[in-house]
């Protein structure tokens, strides 16, 4: 079930996503860290941020859920002095520092404290955040800001950084091969796609937010389209597949999608022990559908 | 947290829009105040129900039929298994209680206090329970009180049963120790007549309630709190409440 992101070894390609395991060691309470594949810690920003206001989730029926939580979290300091050392206590695989900004500065700001600071093995980056400086649009939807924050953070770290994109564009190629072409070591996706619900009772938005990212089972299809494109666009650079894989079954179809690893969220929201439970089912998958190698499958639908 | 499937008893209407539901299962390590997240079928996120009572192998729980998830509860039927996500939040720490301790409930926010007043009792306190409906056919729990040997004050806003009028309208000022679970009006008027002396329960739309997407955090004065994992429950005098 080995699988490989540049030069680091995953166990297995099962990793739970940012914002949804919060910085691991909460998850230890009901499972062994030590079989995921990686861990992707809560986005850190340089300040404290105490996020948006509730109701910040809001339910879509079968299909998934959408989130404003707004990035709560403790600030760089306190993760690099706690979070990240608390985590290595219990877990020995790689950690995946997951960074936000609202700023080019701060992008480069974070990922060189917690380079500096900690042994967290890969930055991930997520510019979905609205770029403080340029009227609040999101980094993740230009090329060029895209290609920015990836120079600011490459010159910051030597460790391997993966741009985590939205997939609120309209051409998530682009936006992937400018990332790549400015020394990304690898890409992440999808972020939550932005979504909206109301409460027809009250006659208003039901999160406070007024909109949120809509995540889960039903974003699967979306993910599965834009891992592809983004695999024949940037051939070599490894993928992180997310958005909506649920089972074991979906993991494979993202690797054959092409990525690499794959990130669980919103079913871990569900069933706190989604990733332990697809681990564990993996290798029957794997057997019934002749798979000797995950490795073999990456892309596999790219070789038509 | 503990994930387990449940076995349904029985589940039955019990007031206007309020059902009853028994489980049987491991009940091991519930503790008053704490909550359960329920699966249920064709929704993506669980449902947090606060534990009403636990007796034996048998949890019970109360809800209010309010939107999808809560009817598609009240239609399931004896023998249905059920996957619930136990011992959730923090609970109500009773070693504060003195002997002689006040609950105050307002509609489905009762439950929890029953399973409270029982631990309570079996602890040799003296318990006063105050509870408050909008009206007669939404009244509930005033027998499990009373067999429980709880002294119970009910009041509903229209007058149709027991005291006429809200629950602050029947509490005095030298009031002791308190446990409060309601809708957010009712805890602010208990701290405007009563104060501060005493735990409250918080209800938030949560994300998974066992701690990991901080969907549900409120700012307390001791920072942002999850309302899953260090709440429900939380020390009146930590609370935010704009009173
Ligand atoms: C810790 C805790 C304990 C609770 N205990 C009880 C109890 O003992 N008895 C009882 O009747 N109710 C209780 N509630 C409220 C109960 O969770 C909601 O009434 C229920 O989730 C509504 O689901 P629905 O599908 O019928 O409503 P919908 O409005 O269709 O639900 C849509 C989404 O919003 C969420 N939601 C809606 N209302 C609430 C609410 N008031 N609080 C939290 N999430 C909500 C739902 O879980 C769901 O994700 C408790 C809530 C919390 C947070
Ligand atoms: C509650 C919640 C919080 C999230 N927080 C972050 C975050 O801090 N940083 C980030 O890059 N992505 C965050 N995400 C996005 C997820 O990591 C993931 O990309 C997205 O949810 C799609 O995957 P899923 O369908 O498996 O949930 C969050 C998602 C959820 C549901």
């Amino acid at each position: 079930m080995k699988v490989r992101l540049k030069d680091i070894i995953l166990k297995n390609p099962v990793i739970p996503a940012s914002g949804t395991c919060g910085f691991g060691v909460e998850m230890s309470e009901w499972m062994d860290l030590n079989i995921l594949g990686a861990i992707s810690i809560k986005g850190t920003t340089r300040e404290a941020r105490q996020g948006n206001a509730r109701p910040r989730i809001a339910e879509c029926g079968a299909t998934g859920m959408l989130n404003a939580v707004g990035l709560q979290n403790p600030g760089v300091e306190e993760v690099v002095r706690h979070e990240i050392p608390e985590l290595r206590r219990l877990y020995d695989g790689p950690i995946i520092a997951n960074v936000s900004g609202f700023s080019i500065e701060e992008y480069a700001y974070v990922c060189e404290r917690i380079d500096k600071e900690t042994d967290a093995t890969i930055l991930e980056v997520n510019i979905s955040c609205p770029n403080v400086h340029n009227g609040g649009m999101a980094f993740g939807t230009s090329p060029e800001a895209a290609a920015e924050v990836t120079g600011a953070v490459k010159a910051a770290t030597r460790k391997p950084v993966f741009m985590k994109l939205s997939p609120n564009v309209t051409d998530i190629t682009s936006i992937a091969r400018a990332c790549v072409d400015a020394g990304a070591d690898g890409l992440c996706l999808i972020n939550t796609v932005l979504g909206m619900r109301i409460d027809i009772r009250h006659r208003k938005p039901v999160l406070a937010n007024r909109y949120g990212g809509y995540s889960g089972p039903g974003v699967l299809p979306i993910a599965l389209r834009m891992v592809n494109q983004v695999s024949k666009a940037c051939p070599g650079t490894p993928i992180i597949g997310c958005g909506g894989v649920s089972s074991e079954e979906d993991v494979i179809e993202m690797m054959m999608a092409g990525a690499s690893a794959v990130e669980i969220g919103a079913a871990g929201l569900r069933n706190p022990k989604a990733c332990q439970t697809i681990i564990e089912a993996l290798p029957r998958a794997m057997k019934e559908l002749k798979i000797e190698h995950l490795e073999d499958i990456i892309g596999i639908v790219n070789n038509e | 947290m503990k994930q387990n499937k449940w076995h349904l008893l029985s589940n039955e209407r019990i007031a206007e829009r309020v059902w009853k539901m028994v489980l049987t299962g491991d009940v091991s390590g519930i503790v008053p105040g704490q909550f359960v997240e329920l699966l249920v079928p064709g929704h993506y996120l669980r449902r947090p129900i606060s534990v009403c009572d636990v007796d034996g192998d048998r949890l019970t729980l109360i809800y209010k039929t309010v939107g999808q998830g809560t009817v598609i509860m009240s239609q399931m039927r004896p023998d249905e298994k059920l996957d619930l996500l136990t011992c959730l939040g923090n609970g109500y720490d009773m070693s504060k209680a003195e002997d002689e301790v006040l609950l105050i409930g307002g509609g489905v926010g009762v439950p929890p206090l029953i399973y409270l007043a029982k631990k309570l009792r079996e602890g040799g306190k003296r318990v006063h329970v105050v509870i408050g409906f909008n009206t007669k056919s939404e009244v509930f729990s005033e027998e499990m009180f009373l067999n429980l040997g709880c002294g119970v004050d009910v009041c509903t806003i229209d007058g149709s049963y027991g005291k006429h009028g809200v629950v602050t309208d029947v509490l005095k000022k030298s009031a002791p120790y308190y446990f409060a679970c309601g809708p957010m009006p009712m805890l602010r008027a208990i701290v405007q007549t009563i104060g501060t002396n005493g735990q409250m329960s918080m209800e938030e739309r949560m994300g998974c309630g066992v701690g990991i997407c901080v969907g549900c955090s409120i700012e307390t004065k001791n920072g942002m709190k999850r309302v899953c994992k260090e709440g429900p429950v939380f020390d009146v005098e930590c609370l935010m409440l704009n009173v």
